[in-house]
């Protein structure tokens, strides 16, 4: 069959290829995962087994259910100062990653030039290939702990992109920005009028200083979607289960393809999403107290075998410079000698090259191991 | 949270925590875990550290029973009176007082059923204040301290994921 051309010029995901090595060895102790290790809170997996006892299969609102964007829209408020109509400016979706393809399907024209903020997720740069726009990459630097920059935007050419993409607290590196570090960033956005794509499913995870959503700063609330979900904070990866924050034209543009090709977001998580805004802020906690507590435990010991890592304040991911020149070639090797599982950090794009992204999205006994494994083989 | 309070959290999560790695999960210096962990001894803060079993994995069968017991106080003897005396005996693994239609909640531990029904019947009973022992065995444990029994789930992640 004829593949378009715009797929086919898609490569796979590099993380692809580090997943099919991992799998070939038996018993090895993963560090390589992207999603929580804690199951979702009880309180919402028994929601979601109510609402099917109680035939709760059908369709829901295109936008997702009414109670449920109220909800997101008063934590959001409560915890980020984000000020968003339940009706007309959130839109629940099938995990983020669809609020991001809707969101790059909405604001990219053919040729369109996207900022994307590297190392990133796998998926910003495919998306805005599928999307028809064209991506530029904004290297992110150690040196300046993988935030983005007024001088990197400038020095990438993103002043000639339309948007702009990023995610903090970051996947693959844990940096996270601060409001005053946000401003740079808000000023270069409206001096060069760019739409600011903000992905911060994260947000709940940062564990040194309180997340600022760019949203919130002066004249960027017009110019801005956010985006963020159930996945990491609240562990439901499976579920699916994501929203955006937009202005309304946003909003509705995106529902436009949104009750198209998706109709509604899963019911089912939709019902414990709803519990879970309800009732487990403290199961939250909890978790975000153990990855805190296993961040602070993977940065010592990183430092103490002599492993430069700077200090990562968010999601649930170290990035320390890898000893090797080769990243991939370390991890793989790590594999193969010791069955620890690490990603090269190149897979996440410009600027991973050279470091290592450690998820410690593991049980403590297990992380413990794989530290003394990574200590020894180093050695 | 201060040091002291954190370091009591861990060890309640995992008693066997090195004092390194409670230092690295604080951001604190071994040292001075080892001091606070010290002071909570001493205070009596922290009064042991037990391993958490699950004594159906185990050869040979330990009996254990729940018993409720009422009391009737007089002006001489107090709720603590009557509790030293039976906390006392080493069969005894806990003794509350609690709100309720009894008095005191005690745990009890034996090899045989009839170890611990003459345990009641000839050392708890006989106690002049209680006036009514209830008591339940315990056929299955499902959780304790916070750890769920079973073998729990297998981490069914994909070994990579972006």
């Amino acid at each position: 069959m004829k593949i378009a051309d715009r797929v086919e010029a898609v490569p796979p995901s590099g993380i692809r290829r580090f997943f099919e090595l991992a799998e070939e060895v038996d018993d090895i102790i993963s560090l390589g995962v992207g999603e929580p290790d804690f199951s979702a809170p009880w309180a919402a997996r028994d929601a979601a087994i109510t609402s099917l006892e109680q035939g709760k299969t059908s369709y829901t609102a295109n936008r997702g259910k009414r109670e449920l964007r109220e909800l997101i829209g008063e934590t959001m408020e409560d915890n980020y100062d984000l000020s968003y109509d339940p009706d007309e400016q959130i839109l629940v979706t099938a995990g983020a990653s669809e609020a991001l393809d809707l969101a790059f399907r909405t604001v990219i024209e053919p040729g369109d030039k996207v900022a994307v903020a590297q190392p990133c997720y796998v998926s910003y740069s495919p998306g805005v290939t599928f999307a028809g726009g064209e991506v530029c990459p904004v290297r992110t630097r150690r040196e300046d702990e993988f935030k983005l920059t007024y001088e990197m935007l400038d020095e990438s050419g993103a002043a000639d992109a339309e948007a702009l993409v990023y995610c903090y607290p970051n996947n693959p590196t844990g940096a996270t920005m601060t409001r005053d570090e946000l401003q740079e960033v808000a000023t270069f956005a409206r001096e060069h009028d760019l739409t600011v794509l903000s992905d911060e499913i994260y947000a709940g995870l940062s564990y040194e200083d309180e997340h600022t959503s760019i949203a919130t700063l002066p004249g960027m609330r017009e110019r801005t979607i956010v985006f963020n979900g159930f996945s990491k904070e609240y562990a439901m990866t499976g579920l699916r289960l994501g929203y955006a924050l937009g202005p309304t034209e946003a909003i509705t543009a995106m529902n436009r393809i949104h009750q198209y090709t998706m109709l509604s977001a899963p019911t089912t998580a939709q019902y414990a999403a709803i519990e879970a805004l309800e009732s487990s802020d403290d199961v939250v906690a909890e978790m975000r107290t153990q990855y805190n507590r296993r961040r602070k435990l993977v940065l010592s010991r990183f430092e103490e075998m002599g492993l430069d890592c700077f200090r990562a304040k968010g999601a649930f991911y170290a990035f320390p410079a890898c000893p090797w020149d080769d990243g991939h070639e370390f991890a793989e090797a790590l594999l193969e000698e010791t069955k620890v599982a690490v990603v090269p950090g190149a897979v996440f794009g410009e600027g991973g090259e050279g470091h290592l992204r450690v998820s410690y999205a593991t049980g403590m006994e297990d992380l413990k191991e794989a530290l003394d494994r990574i200590e020894q083989f180093i050695e | 949270m201060d040091l002291s309070d954190e370091v009591v959290e861990l060890l309640r999560e995992n008693a066997r925590y090195s004092v390194e790695d409670i230092a690295r999960q604080t951001d604190s210096d071994p040292s001075e875990v080892e001091a606070v962990i010290g002071d909570l001894e001493d205070e009596g803060v922290i009064l042991g550290y037990r391993a958490v079993v699950d004594r159906d994995k185990l050869e040979g069968e330990t009996i254990r029973a729940v018993v409720e017991l009422n009391v009737t106080l007089d002006r001489e003897t107090s709720y603590d009176d009557v509790a030293e005396r039976i906390a006392k005996f080493p069969k005894v693994e806990a003794l509350h007082l609690v709100s309720g239609d009894f008095d005191f909640q005690m745990h009890v531990e034996g090899d045989s059923m009839s170890e611990v029904s003459n345990f009641i019947s000839n050392k708890v009973a006989p106690v002049p204040e209680i006036t009514q022992t209830v008591t339940h065995y315990v056929m299955t444990t499902y959780k304790e301290q916070g750890i769920e029994f079973g073998d729990g789930s297998d981490d069914d992640r994909l070994s990579v994921s972006p």
